[in-house]
């Protein structure tokens, strides 16, 4: 996927970031002392970072501050978001194709809870893939959401891509298998497959999806990728969401979704910084291209109201 | 939910109630806890920071009682601060006398507004009204659509039309007026409350149907930017109350308090299930309650109670005191079980509930092969299931759509638990149902159950009981047989 252009990434946190720099103006000039460490404390707090991973976090540049004899506010904000971003190295390649399943038909799997936008994002993924020359091919999997086929099919319509749907109340993994002997036989590049929304506490669902994912990985098929969707405005929630998708589905990577909010969705940054799922794309907005690669430098200036330009 | 924060109030909370004397120092150590707790509930940290001070001021300031320990005091401290957040008591729902009383449903994307709708519709239909839904979010494809298959289930009408949503909320209301419906429940697109120009469209909605009540939808697994949403969304539209969705998640739900305490309103309605009926009147004592480690047993008792047939269960009450229950009323007690809902959630409502039975496998579709399965039977073997033979088996596993095996599992649970309870009545007056069983518990905990008697806790919760209260100890109930069907039945497979 292209790269988006890092002006539309920030616009869609400037909101966010004025409240950051209005905090963090007070401390220009000074030593950091605890005043300065509790304002750090809120603001990543104050960015759904969460408990831990802000103590860890602020525990580390404390060290460095002391070891590199920080006196200047500036230059402990860029220690901060250099070490922030030490944090967010997991490899973010979107794959194409499943690795060392040649002849498959690529499988991306969306997966997450309730009212994260799986579905819209699906719409503006396959309008990307759409747009790139790759016949796309959706699977209506949320079977139970009321309606949620026609969402999808809205979606289809616009980006010419093609749906498979089963009846309401039909099982999800009959409808993805469809979906995939569908695009092997027409020679599709990619099934997106939607899947309905679950609280990840219910263990039955979590079976049923990961049901569905076994099904989707058989052949023709085979998983390219497994996309947890995660809302900006989640907070600590996210974790034991992350947690509980990768356990069920293995997940590949997180999209965060509704981020042209006044959220800064810092709950990403935990779910890669202490489990390792990199946070792959970003939703902006609601037309079909506000969907955008993550960048982690962007990402973090804006959440910290570090200036990029 | 609010379990952690349940488990770090209460951890901290046990550590001054084992001293005798509080110290400044005592209260700061708890204090942190308690900060740290409701950060990691997603409480807001502006919230935090002024529920903390609150409390140290309280707690050090003094209003130094006799009665109560130091540790004591700060539960309470804490417990009188959680409520004056969520609110003191229930929002008491007040029908328009000139019908129809018109409901606005505002909030982000993704919250859940659609499907609050309609359990608000269901919920106003359970209180004997009449209402109208109105789709006017045109915003989100096939919303109404959402909105309609879910109507459909409740037989509850749609209105919408195509273009303008504020014609189209507007058109619901004289669709209203004219049809003779008594609630009007308008739902609205989701919207960011950064976009100025869907608030000015969400409020010019509200210009046009004058409602009695606006409540802002809120997932609660909302984070920090619960606070700027509310602050936006109350700006514009006055919101009167809260719908908290998805309490039926692991989320601790601090969001529930940042949003009563910028709004200054109550949380109004919980959803706590994916089914219709899972849509329930928020409790904020309750809740408080929950928070600090005692469980929510009234909701749960509430909830029972509102579905169970008296009569029913008391009938089969007595048949199997009597040795006569039969699969009929085993199939009977599954339905009804069914029908309360999310049966984890009831499960996760149980104070003290140990994680692995929190988890345990309720599975809907276990009671319906077991209702298949009874159903295949002729009426004389659903009375007398010993006459079953390999061949009667083989038939009713092919009439049920299942395999000889699960009917005999089937039987055999049957027989178990027609023996166990038995054996239960037979010890009655020494030993609890159940139902009875949490709610004495909690009474225990808060120390507020009226005069300590066993049944106070359940006789305070439901002005109902006050009559099953006057029944002698050790006689069976209502309450004991479900309970203990669900005790016995569901997760103990």
């Amino acid at each position: 996927m292209q790269a988006p252009t890092p002006a539309t990434f920030s616009s869609g946190l400037a909101s966010s970031r004025r409240t950051l720099r209005d905090r963090l103006a007070s401390m220009n000039r000074r030593r950091p002392d605890e005043t300065t460490w509790e304002s750090l404390e809120e603001a990543l707090l104050g960015a759904d970072v969460g408990v831990t991973t802000t103590m860890a976090t602020l525990e580390r540049l404390r060290t460095t501050a002391a070891d590199q004899g920080i006196v200047d506010a500036d230059e402990l904000m860029h220690a901060l978001a250099e070490g922030m971003r030490a944090s967010l190295d997991a490899d973010r390649t979107l794959h194409a194709t499943a690795p060392e399943r040649e002849g498959t038909t690529p499988v991306w799997l969306f997966v997450g809870v309730n009212g994260v936008g799986k579905t819209t994002t699906i719409g503006k993924v396959g309008a990307r893939l759409s747009a790139q020359g790759q016949a796309v091919v959706m699977a209506a999997g949320d079977t139970f959401r009321a309606a949620a086929t026609d969402q999808l099919q809205t979606w289809a319509d616009r980006c010419g891509a093609e749906l498979i749907s089963g009846s309401s109340g039909a099982d999800p993994s009959s409808v993805v298998h469809d979906a995939v002997s569908a695009a092997a036989a027409r020679g599709a590049d990619v099934v997106l497959a939607d899947t309905a929304g679950r609280l990840q506490n219910r263990k039955n669902l979590m079976d049923e999806l990961a049901k569905v994912r076994r099904v989707a990985d058989r052949e023709p098929g085979a998983v390219a990728e497994t996309l947890l969707v995660i809302d900006a405005t989640t907070g600590q929630n996210g974790l034991s969401q992350a947690r509980a998708f990768a356990e069920a589905t293995d997940v590949t990577g997180v999209v965060l979704t509704k981020l042209d909010g006044s959220a800064k969705g810092g709950i990403v940054f935990a779910i890669e910084a202490e489990l390792g799922l990199p946070v792959k794309l970003v939703g902006l907005g609601e037309g079909p291209d506000d969907l955008v690669d993550f960048e982690p430098d962007s990402y973090i200036d804006a959440l910290l109201g570090v200036d990029a330009d | 939910m609010f379990d952690t924060l349940t488990d770090r109030l209460s951890g901290t909370l046990r550590g001054l109630r084992g001293r005798g004397r509080m110290r400044p120092a005592d209260v700061d150590e708890a204090l942190a806890e308690i900060r740290l707790a409701l950060l990691e509930a997603d409480v807001n940290v502006a919230v935090v920071r002024r529920f903390v001070e609150r409390v140290r001021e309280r707690s050090i300031g003094g209003e130094v009682t006799a009665s109560l320990t130091p540790g004591q005091q700060v539960t309470k401290i804490v417990n009188d601060e959680l409520i004056d957040i969520l609110g003191t008591s229930p929002l008491d729902v007040q029908f328009a006398s000139k019908p129809p009383t018109v409901v606005l449903l505002a909030g982000l994307q993704g919250s859940g507004k659609t499907t609050a709708a309609a359990k608000l519709a269901q919920w106003c239909k359970s209180q004997g009204r009449n209402p109208l839904l109105v789709g006017a979010d045109l915003q989100r494809p096939a919303a109404v659509e959402q909105l309609r298959t879910l109507a459909r289930s409740i037989d509850v009408e749609v209105w919408s039309e195509a273009g303008d949503p504020v014609d189209c909320a507007a058109g619901g209301l004289s669709h209203a007026q004219q049809a003779g419906r008594d609630v009007l429940i308008v739902d609205t697109a989701g919207r960011l409350a950064v976009d100025a120009e869907l608030m000015t469209e969400v409020a010019r909605i509200s210009d046009a149907v004058e409602p009695h009540y606006t409540f802002l939808v809120v997932d609660a697994m909302v984070g920090q930017d619960a606070v700027a949403t509310a602050e936006t969304f109350h700006a514009t539209l006055e919101v009167d109350g809260i719908i908290l969705t998805k309490l039926d998640g692991d989320a601790r739900g601090g969001a529930a308090l940042s949003v009563a305490e910028v709004v200054g309103r109550p949380v109004a309605f919980a959803s706590v299930g994916e089914k219709i009926d899972d849509f329930e009147q928020f409790h904020p004592d309750r809740m408080a309650s929950r928070i600090l480690g005692m469980g929510d047993v009234m909701t749960l008792i509430e909830k029972a109670e509102r579905v169970y047939e008296q009569e029913e269960a008391e009938a089969a009450a007595q048949r199997l005191v009597e040795g006569t229950f039969t699969l009929d009323d085993f199939v009977d007690q599954l339905r009804q079980l069914r029908k309360m809902g999310n049966l984890q959630s009831i499960v996760s409502m149980m104070p003290g509930v140990s994680d692995q039975v929190r988890n345990a496998e309720i599975d809907d579709d276990r009671i319906t092969t077991a209702e298949a399965i009874v159903l295949s039977m002729t009426p004389a073997e659903r009375v007398s299931p010993e006459i079953i033979d390999a061949s009667r088996r083989a038939r009713i596993a092919a009439g049920s759509g299942t395999s000889s095996a699960q009917v005999s599992n089937l039987l055999k649970q049957f027989t178990q638990m027609r023996k166990m309870m038995g054996g239960m009545m037979g010890l009655g007056s020494k030993r609890r149902p159940a139902g009875r069983k949490a709610a004495r518990k909690r009474g225990k905990s808060t120390g507020r159950a009226g005069g300590g008697s066993r049944t106070g806790g359940g006789g305070r919760a439901t002005p109902k009981g006050a009559s099953r209260t006057g029944k002698p100890a050790g006689k069976p109930s209502v309450a004991d047989i479900d309970w203990d069907a669900l005790d016995l039945k569901l997760p103990g497979r």
